[in-house]
């Protein structure tokens, strides 16, 4: 497959209410393998799946957050944050996880893989894309 | 226009399946192809032979199954997904220890790449979900 296409998945929900956050890295996982040009963005309740220091013990659940840092290591390297969707929860970007991704072609500097965005600028970044799968 | 249809939900709990089979039916009738219908999360319900909804009512695993019939649509349900929800065919049957089946021949049990490479060969991926 020659064609590149631009994936951006798109992360609307809590990470534990329901099963969408964690299938939907199923899939980024999975969709890594094609070498598409992947983004993923968090919005609304969405970013509280990279909040930092999640803990599961209580509810039975399997924390799969240790699965973000990983990440870049499938050389997925643009997480897009939606700045008011953060201020609308009262959150910082102080208070996600701290996710990096080490870049070949500058001797694997250490990079920021979070972008924080505007609603206006992922709605830009939102119709530029190919394919949206909305999670 | 070559679409590709991912649909996340359950029959009949929700809308999702029911809307993803008009909008499919009616670009089919429109001479329009359909790559893939991928079936995820909750929506692998939609492919299980044993539903019996009551007589007055649509059965929402048999009309996915003619219109493939009818197209030769592919069908396909997510295997990761399916194992969660109990959704097996023989295959994952042995693989598992299952004592029994359920899929709908009209379906078929496959890797989540056939989602991503539908995504890639489809002009258009529509999502039918909340």
């Amino acid at each position: 497959m020659s064609e590149i296409k631009k994936f951006m998945y798109l992360n609307r929900r809590a990470p534990y209410g329901t099963i969408y956050a964690w299938e939907s890295l199923e899939v980024v996982l999975i969709g890594a393998a094609f070498e598409q040009d992947v983004s993923l963005a968090f919005v609304d309740d969405g970013v509280y799946q990279i909040m930092k220091g999640q803990d599961t013990a209580e509810v039975g659940m399997k924390n799969f957050s240790p699965t973000y840092s990983a990440l870049g290591d499938y050389e997925v390297t643009k997480l897009y944050v939606e700045k008011e969707s953060l201020e609308e929860r009262g959150l910082t970007i102080d208070d996600l996880m701290d996710l990096k991704w080490e870049d070949e072609d500058e001797d694997w500097a250490e990079k920021d893989s979070i972008i924080l965005v505007s609603r206006e600028e992922l709605s830009q970044a939102m119709s530029e894309q190919d394919v949206v799968f909305s999670f | 226009m070559k679409f590709a249809i991912q649909i996340n939900e359950g029959p009949y709990q929700h809308q999702a399946s029911d809307t993803a089979y008009f909008f499919t039916k009616a670009a089919l009738e429109k001479g329009h192809e359909v790559f893939r219908v991928f079936f995820y999360h909750d929506g692998v319900g939609n492919s299980t032979r044993l539903t019996t909804p009551p007589q007055d009512d649509r059965n929402i695993v048999n009309r996915w199954a003619e219109l493939a019939e009818q197209y030769k649509l592919d069908m396909v349900v997510c295997v990761a997904a399916a194992q969660r929800r109990g959704i097996v065919d023989n295959g994952e049957a042995g693989r598992n220890g299952k004592d029994a089946t359920n899929i709908h021949p009209a379906f078929r049990i496959s890797g989540l790449g056939q989602l991503v490479e539908a995504a890639i060969q489809s002009e258009r991926l529509l999502v039918f979900g909340d």
